[in-house]
């Protein structure tokens, strides 16, 4: 449970209601701090952890997603000013990935809203955005608070998910569309009038669903989920292997392919949507929203660097790499932001932010990538060829019902 | 369908309004009241007694602004101008404060009655090189728009003309706390005090706090140009408003009172018109807003139209006024001790030093009124006999400091602290009380509630260095336009703040008119 | 260079505080035949640790490091003549009511404990911090410069004054406001903006007052916080640290630079005069009179003392002198060093928190801070106290026997001239139990603990120290005296009106704290000016 043994000058991160049974299954004992929890960076062995995503099943501990409730009269009011989609457009028991900008336009965080009911939604984001929701509540009748100690989270994610809840007893699961959540009777773990609220969304651009639940529920949900997986490979899987398949699938990462446009604090360095690739999430048509203004503006202009997906030569990931324009690394055009090999894909994928011209789909660039020979670095210059995102779609992601495997 | 809407008939609503009429725009100002002037009127506080209801003298608006909107023709005429100052304490003679003649401050300390004329020159050549910043439209910081550089070279260049020695003294004191200004050239705590009064008149400031400076220089500058110095108009400040609404008349404008808008109307984010209060829907092209920066933004236009780093600021603003209003109908005329007749036509300031304002001011930071209030007083009825029954007399006194957050509540508060500036005055002039027939004490809450200024500030929002100029009211709406296309701002919250001046109203006028270009 | 001997020198600097060390260093570094004259017979100025009770080690006057700039620590190798800076572990406030915050290093730890105060302050506190970390990138490349004179059209002027305004620019319009905006508002209406919880933002107001005859009301408090917070320990932007051994420390190791560089150092010589011939320096004479030649003489003075008492008025223009009298130069901090028997035990922090292993206070509102003001405008000490209160022991083993500390007790506000007479030992007394009053409120074993008490109010740091007024800083940090005001508009540039004398004290540019900065610009100053001249 979540009452520490520990004060928090002692013990500063709190632990997930998984966390005893992530302990009993982690082999190497690789935590990391996400969002004032602690989390697992790796169980067994990443490449391990990555395959069973696109082969299998995988347990992700998703309960330090930072959960806001918004609720009241005006809910829907608020957060179609806070962020740049059209929520309105969001029907009940759905699901949208929306993001958010400063006056400026530029990206403040990105998250998932829940329709939850009439006027109650959730928010989902990996970082605590209180200040910003709070400041953009000045005006509308709407109530906002972080329920995220309240409601522990889990992935499940793979080809094999949906057979996994299945065989877990959620009758019906499979009617699930991608982005579209359900409610599902679980007597023997929740009583007779508990509820498992299921979504269909997550981060690894593949078949998989998200579980919410109460705390207390959390390890009899786990430990029946992995017995109802047993049969279809089931494992528990830390972040690292999530990063490898969130690459694959295009997705961004805060702070790590852009930096909060509240935290920076060199000149320069915010990012807006347009950069990042995601104008496609901004609606002008549907009336005001926090740096709309700037957006219509940097519309009217040539943009200026952008977010691209690279194919680089060789298989050595180009982790924080410079690019170039040329092979002789003259001159600077970029940098990556994320890098993985692809092992499904057998390409050696990033994701970089690249200056204009050059982010044009099929062009060429240079990285370049450093390369450790049992201690001995060496520096090679890689050809990067910028291409379209995402890496990996499996048809299976959006099969309504879906295949068992 | 008009082209320009103004919101609220205050002073520089109606100055605005009368500049884009000139400019043959159809204009339609909208008065909540049910006359013309905002907090700039003359009303009735007991029956026969009529009185400013807040600024009760003239001496900012430029002579510029009050001949080209004609104000003289139209029926605006001074009761008494170049209005002597006088110092006046319970305890103490009292010191007439005038640069021309020292005499009476020669006689107390002849070092100070030296240094007098000097700071005053001193102050009005710093004060004259301001001046041009308070008639133009401030520039952004930042830009790469050349009409902003060009303005912020030409400021570097008039503060650069006044040679070293006075630009160095500009960039020293612009910053400083007018005490150590004034204990710098003198001794006299009776002048001190005197001086230092119109530094932090309607200021939350203190002698003692740094950039107490900078309403004195802004008044400097303001009066460097001004139309009248230092004047009581005839019939009180209402004068003023109903000579600029019938310049607003004259220029083809309209006049609405009685009609307060509820809404701003918004279409396709650019402004389409009001919706009044009784529901009524009045389309234009612009929107110009005399109301306050608070007001306009978060209840007339809405925090949805505008971005939240904006509504943050404007949350921000610090608009909490300080200043509270008192008003006596007298039975006869008072006698204030040792003060010559002539000296009543005039202003008594009543702030025996530096110390005393300061302790006065420790009172508002902790939301107290004073326990020794600094004062202002007039007693218009001398020179303008008209604004009491025959033979009897208004007193009007401005009174700091009196914080709009009161600890107490203003409305338990509001008796005890009205008979506490009673017994102030009561001792500088005997008998006061005995003659007293009506009192009327126009609190900030109470000049929220009756002129709808948010915080019932005088200058819509606090006059400090960090709301100043290209900050003020708050960045993204101090050029007067706003975030939303078409809506613009007119009044004291905008540069160079309130105190009938009527620049922010011309200033926003020509700023609309340079855009619609 | 003439060379020395015969009692003839390159330059001498008056008083070897840490800023004319500093100063001293670069000279001797550049090749000039440098002598240091102290008044006292131990160098450091304020910068000092002396054993005032058996077995202790008091860091009596400034007793923090962070603002030491990183660029002047490595320049001289402070670190191989035995300069350690140890961070703090903590710092907290202790309430009236009992409770408490603790501001701890670890970032989720601090999250948690805002929050159990205020859930949106602890989230507020990130863009706290964002804005003054972007505040002190702004300053930063600042400090280490001479200000420009906006008046001069000389070249090095104009162009100092383009670079500055490039480096505004930079920031971008919004951020220029934010800027423009932060240093003209007062802290509470700064922290205002951030906050809503009384204690956070009584914690964090602390700052903006330390050592100024400003409440956090005053508009240009927030600056102050700033002034608090430019330092950095190891990357730690806003950290602040011990020297271990105490501040002597850092005056210890720059004199072991000094010499080393073969720099001299005199001490127990009190400076009467600086001698001007032909309207030039020739030197100082001693108050044994005995003279001493150098065409260069740097005081390491506040301006004050500099112009109005060691410096012959005769010498100065009438106008300069009567801005001199007119520099805002005024005490409001007194301090407190305590020795003790044991730790004191404070019982609203909890058992194992480090929160105790850093600054501690007591004040819980802005208004008892503000309020702590007022009683200073009327000439008396607070009466409900600030105070920043640190056990260095905990962390440095060297300052106090075994099991006994150290406290050092900084208290904000102290006047100078008290409204009700002279200070003397009786009211010296009265302040000092103020103050320990003060703490044994919230520690009940504190008061038995004490062995010995030196109390030192700001007449007590001008007659030892030589601040004038018992100001820590040199002069007021307010914007009429800041950048190119500071010390006096038109002499903001180390150099005063009598050619080759200077002045590289904290009155000067970037201002107080021991910084080191106004000593290594007045440096560069009169390294610049000698080779002009050749």
């Amino acid at each position: 449970m979540l009452t520490e043994s520990q004060p928090h000058y002692r013990q500063p991160l709190l632990k997930t209601p998984f966390h005893e049974r992530a302990r009993a299954l982690s082999q190497v004992d690789s935590f990391v701090a996400w969002a004032g929890y602690t989390t697992v960076d790796v169980f067994t062995f990443v490449e391990q952890e990555y395959f069973a995503i696109r082969n299998a099943a995988t347990l992700y501990d998703l309960t330090p997603m930072v959960k806001y409730r918004i609720a009241g009269p005006d809910a829907l009011r608020y957060l179609n000013r806070l962020m740049t989609r059209d929520l309105g457009k969001l029907r009940p028991k759905r699901v949208a990935y929306s993001i958010w900008c400063d006056d400026e336009g530029h990206l403040i965080d990105d998250g998932t809203v829940f329709h939850l009911g009439d006027s109650d939604y959730r928010l989902c984001t990996g970082e605590r955005q209180l200040d910003w929701l709070l400041a953009s509540a000045v005006g509308f009748d709407v109530q906002i608070a972080e329920v995220t100690s309240d409601i522990a989270a889990l992935a499940l994610q793979g080809p094999t998910s949906c057979a996994v809840l299945k065989n877990f007893g959620l009758d019906g699961v499979e009617q699930l569309k991608p982005f579209e959540l359900g409610y599902f009777g679980m007597p023997a773990i929740l009583g007779a009038t508990g509820e498992l609220m299921v979504s269909r969304t997550g981060f690894t651009g593949d078949l998989g669903y998200e579980l919410w639940m109460h705390p207390e529920d959390a390890e009899a949900i786990w430990d029946g989920l992995m017995q109802a997986g047993r049969d279809c490979t089931i494992r528990p899987i830390g972040s690292r292997a999530l990063n490898m398949a969130r690459i694959e699938a295009g997705f961004l990462m805060p702070n790590v392919d852009f930096v909060s446009s509240e935290r920076t604090l060199h000149v320069g360095t915010e990012r807006s949507p347009i950069e990042l690739g995601l104008g496609w999430l901004v609606d002008f048509r549907k009336g005001h929203f926090t740096g709309r203004r700037a957006l219509l503006a940097e519309q009217a202009r040539a943009p200026s660097r952008r977010l691209v997906g690279l194919d680089i030569d060789g298989d050595k990931p180009a982790h924080n790499a410079l690019l170039y324009a040329d092979r002789s690394g003259r001159r600077a055009v970029g940098s990556v932001t994320s890098a993985t090999w692809s092992p499904t894909c057998k390409r050696n994928i990033a994701l970089a932010m690249v200056d204009a011209p050059h982010f044009g789909t099929g062009g060429s660039i240079w990285a370049e990538i450093y390369l450790n020979r049992e201690l001995v670095w060496q520096r090679r210059m890689a050809r990067a060829r910028v291409v379209e995102r995402p890496f990996f779609a499996p048809e299976r992601r959006r099969a309504t019902p879906p295949a068992d495997f | 369908m008009y082209d320009c809407i103004i919101v609220g008939g205050g002073h520089n609503g109606l100055v605005c309004a009368a500049y884009l009429a000139r400019a043959r725009r159809s204009v339609l100002v909208l008065e909540a009241a049910d006359q013309v002037g905002g907090a700039a009127v003359t009303r009735e506080f007991a029956p026969g007694f009529k009185v400013s209801a807040c600024a009760h003298l003239l001496h900012l608006m430029p002579g510029s602004l009050m001949r080209e909107l004609g104000l003289d023709a139209r029926g605006l005429r001074m009761a008494a101008a170049h209005l002597p100052s006088t110092a006046i304490a319970a305890d103490q003679a009292p010191l007439a404060l005038d640069p021309s003649d020292c005499s009476g401050l020669a006689a107390r300390c002849a070092a100070d009655a030296a240094a007098y004329p000097r700071y005053r020159q001193r102050l009005q050549r710093l004060g004259a090189a301001l001046q041009p910043v308070l008639e133009a439209t401030p520039p952004r910081l930042g830009t790469a728009s050349w009409q902003d550089r060009w303005s912020w070279l030409r400021l570097g260049w008039r503060i650069r003309r006044l040679g070293r020695r006075d630009m160095r003294e500009l960039l020293r004191i612009g910053g400083m706390c007018v005490q150590d200004l004034l204990d710098e050239q003198f001794d006299t705590p009776l002048l001190k005090g005197a001086l230092g009064f119109d530094a932090v008149l309607g200021a939350n400031l203190g002698p003692r706090s740094p950039g107490s400076v900078l309403p004195l220089l802004y008044r400097t500058a303001a009066e460097a140009r001004s139309g009248s110095a230092l004047a009581q108009p005839a019939g009180g400040i209402g004068a003023v408003s109903q000579a600029l609404a019938a310049a607003v008349f004259a220029a083809g404008g309209q006049i609405r009172t009685g009609a307060l808008v509820e809404r701003i109307l918004v279409n396709e984010d650019r402004v389409a018109g009001v919706v009044l209060a009784s529901g009524e829907r009045i389309a234009a092209r612009q929107v110009i807003s005399n109301a306050d920066p608070k007001t306009t933004f978060l209840k007339l236009l809405g925090s949805e139209h505008l971005d939240t780093g904006f509504v943050r600021r404007v949350t921000g603003l610090r608009a909490g006024g300080v200043t509270a209003k008192l008003h006596l109908a007298l039975g006869r005329l008072p006698q204030f001790t040792g003060v010559a007749p002539q000296a009543l036509l005039g202003r008594l300031l009543l702030a025996p030093s530096l110390a005393y304002i300061e302790r006065a001011f420790n009172h508002a930071k902790y939301g107290e009124f004073s326990a020794q209030p600094i004062i202002e007083v007039t007693v218009p009825s001398v020179s303008d006999p008209g604004l009491a029954p025959a033979g009897k007399h208004v007193l009007s006194a401005l009174v700091q400091y009196a914080p709009y957050q009161l600890l107490a509540g203003w409305q338990h508060e509001r008796v005890r602290f009205t008979q506490l500036i009673i017994d102030t005055l009561e001792q500088c002039a005997p008998g006061l009380r005995a003659g007293i027939e009506a009192a009327e004490l126009l609190t900030p809450m109470d000049i929220e509630r009756e002129f709808r200024i948010n915080g019932g500030h005088w200058h819509h929002a606090e006059l400090a260095l960090d709301q100043f100029f290209m900050v003020r009211p708050v960045p993204g709406a101090a050029q007067y336009h706003t975030p939303m296309s078409g809506l613009y701002l007119c009044g004291a919250g905008c540069h160079p703040g309130g105190g009938v001046m009527g620049l922010a109203g011309r200033n926003a006028a020509r700023q609309l008119l340079r855009e619609a270009a | 260079m003439d060379g020395g001997g015969n009692g003839r020198h390159d330059a001498i600097i008056v008083g070897a505080g840490h800023n004319g060390l500093v100063a001293a260093c670069y000279l001797a570094r550049a090749g000039l035949d440098v002598l240091v004259v102290e008044r006292n017979d131990y160098i450091g100025g304020a910068a000092v640790s002396r054993q005032l009770y058996d077995g202790f080690t008091y860091s009596n006057c400034s007793y923090v490091c962070s603002l030491l700039r990183t660029e002047i620590i490595r320049e001289l190798n402070l670190p191989a003549y035995g300069l350690q800076i140890i961070p703090y572990e903590g710092g907290c406030t202790m309430m009236r009511d009992g409770g408490h915050l603790a501001l701890y290093d670890n970032h989720d730890a601090l999250r948690r404990e805002i929050a159990r105060h205020s859930r949106r302050d602890a989230e507020s506190y990130e863009r706290y911090l964002r804005d003054m970390l972007r505040q002190c990138r702004f300053i930063k490349p600042l400090l280490l410069r001479e200000p420009p004179d906006p008046t001069s059209f000389k070249p090095r002027d104009v162009m100092e004054l383009l670079h500055l305004a490039r480096h505004f620019h930079r920031l971008g319009e919004q951020r220029m406001y934010d800027t423009v905006r932060f240093w003209t508002m007062s802290c509470a209406d700064f922290l205002d903006q951030y906050f809503e919880s009384d204690i956070v933002k009584a914690h964090l107001a602390g700052s903006s007052i330390i050592g100024t005859a400003l409440g956090p009301r005053s508009p240009g408090s927030a600056y102050v916080l700033l002034h608090h917070y430019m330092g950095n320990i190891d990357g730690t932007v806003g950290a602040w640290g011990f020297a271990r051994g105490g501040m002597g420390a850092v005056t210890q190791a720059l004199g072991a630079s000094l010499q080393a560089s073969g720099g001299q150092l005199r001490s127990g010589a009190p400076v009467e005069r600086i001698l001007v011939r032909d309207g030039r320096a020739s030197g100082v004479v001693l108050a044994s009179g005995e003279q001493l030649r150098a065409r260069i003489v740097v005081s390491n003075l506040d301006v004050r003392r500099t112009f109005l008492e060691v410096m012959d008025s005769k010498d100065l223009p009438p106008e300069f002198l009567a801005q001199v009298r007119n520099f805002k130069i005024r005490g409001s901090s007194g301090k407190l060093n305590i020795a003790l028997d044991g730790l004191p035990h404070f019982p609203a922090i909890p058992h194992g928190s480090p929160s105790t292993r850093g600054d501690m206070h007591v004040t819980d509102t802005i208004d008892m801070l503000e309020r702590a003001y007022d009683d200073w405008k009327e000439g008396r000490w607070s009466r409900a106290p600030y105070i920043d209160m640190l056990i260095p022991t905990q962390i440095d083993p060297t300052m106090a026997p075994s099991g006994k500390h150290y406290m050092s007790v900084f208290v904000q506000y102290c006047p100078y001239r008290l409204a009700e007479g002279e200070w003397n030992d009786a009211r010296r007394q009265s302040f000092g139990r103020t103050v320990i009053d003060t703490i044994g409120a919230h520690s009940p074993d504190f008061k038995d603990l004490i062995l010995h008490a030196e109390i030192r109010t700001p007449w007590d740091l001008e007659n030892e120290v030589g601040l004038t007024e018992g100001n820590i800083f040199q002069g007021e940090l307010t914007f009429d005296q800041l950048l190119f005001n500071r010390p006096i508009p038109g002499y903001a540039q180390y150099r005063a009106p009598v050619r080759g004398v200077y002045m590289c004290g904290s009155s000067t540019h970037p201002g107080g704290g021991v910084m080191g900065a106004p000593g290594a610009n007045a440096a560069g100053a009169i390294l610049r000016d000698l080779k002009r001249a050749h």
